[in-house]
């Protein structure tokens, strides 16, 4: 095993744990965490599967993809966490409703 | 946590179940692509001569993918729109820092900005560049943001609006100089494409750090002095 394709089965283990955790918790700041693992899975795989050459400078097209959506995610994340936070003014809490609450 | 019932400790099971068959097939998709894959390397190296920077991620991300960035940038400036819009107050009340916090941050201050321009520097030949000097700018700012520092009422108004969308501005701008000038849109001249590159990821890498401290900050700086 390659340590590319090592970085891409720990970044795709990330992608799901943070994928349980979404679907798991109601708690709004958690699912936006879990949201944040889930892509630092993906850039995990990006940037690991990138240095597959055979000359062992990695391919420079997913880094620069990487490095720019490292700091999208940064400013997504400040969005979501105001939108959780108006949610959290308007209902006085930061979750989403149970199904047996509806 | 409640203890759950039977069928939700079924539910459960069945989701880690599905949980484990995606990453199954994810894995299988990973382990089934060849061991070495170039991707676009080649074309990169063969363009490098083109580009007046000698490091292939920022060729890439300011020279081939330019309008990708460009977007990227726009992107940052929405999420900034859609905070201001959406917060009601900054959380932070005005609370003096202890001394060492106080000594400290005015200590890294400094420092960080010296970090962010040695990133910004060192990206035309290594490692580094716009987004990682932005970033490094964006925590200087997060960090004095916490000791409680403020941005001046003076500058939090239209100044600091000529700062986050300066590097969209310059940007365009360059690209629309490169246009009338014969090349394609985005497509800088040889003999300065070094020099628009330095300048765009100096104007870009602030407008970067502002942005990202203004995110941390919430809501209108001019609204909480």
């Amino acid at each position: 095993m390659t340590p590319a394709v090592l970085y891409a089965l720990t970044g795709l283990g990330l992608f799901v744990l943070g994928l349980y955790a979404l679907i798991v918790h109601a708690h709004l700041l958690r699912k936006i965490l879990a949201f944040n693992v889930m892509g630092s899975g993906v850039f995990l795989v990006l940037a690991g599967l990138a240095g597959r050459t055979a000359s062992g400078i990695p391919d420079p097209v997913p880094h620069a993809m990487v490095i720019t959506g490292i700091v999208v995610a940064v400013a997504a994340t400040a969005l979501a966490l105001s939108l959780m936070l108006r949610v959290a003014g308007a209902t006085g809490r930061a979750r989403l409703p149970d199904e047996h609450e509806r | 946590m409640t203890p759950m019932g039977f069928g939700a400790r079924a539910g459960h099971l069945l989701l880690i179940a599905l949980l484990a068959v995606i990453f199954g097939g994810l894995a299988l998709a990973v382990l089934s692509l060849p061991s070495e894959s170039p991707g676009l390397s080649a074309q990169v190296e063969a363009a490098m001569g083109e580009t007046g920077v000698t490091h292939p991620v920022t060729a890439v991300l300011l020279d081939f993918r330019g309008y990708d960035t460009l977007l990227e940038l726009v992107v940052l400036l929405l999420a900034l729109a859609g905070v201001w819009s959406l917060a009601e107050g900054s959380p932070f009340a005005d609370r003096r820092p202890g001394t060492m916090l106080d000594r400290l941050s005015r200590f890294y201050a400094p420092l960080m900005l010296l970090v962010a321009g040695y990133l910004l520097w060192a990206g035309s030949a290594s490692p580094g560049g716009a987004f990682q000097a932005g970033a490094v700018l964006g925590a200087a700012g997060v960090v004095l943001t916490l000791t409680g520092w403020r941005l001046p009422v003076a500058l939090a108004g239209w100044p600091l609006r000529l700062i986050l969308v300066s590097g969209v501005s310059i940007f365009i701008l360059v690209g629309l100089v490169a246009f009338f000038f014969g090349a394609v849109w985005l497509d800088y001249p040889l003999e300065w494409a070094g020099a628009l590159i330095l300048l765009i990821e100096a104007i870009a890498s602030l407008a970067i750090g502002a942005t990202l401290a203004a995110l941390f900050l919430g809501g209108r700086p001019e609204a909480h002095p």
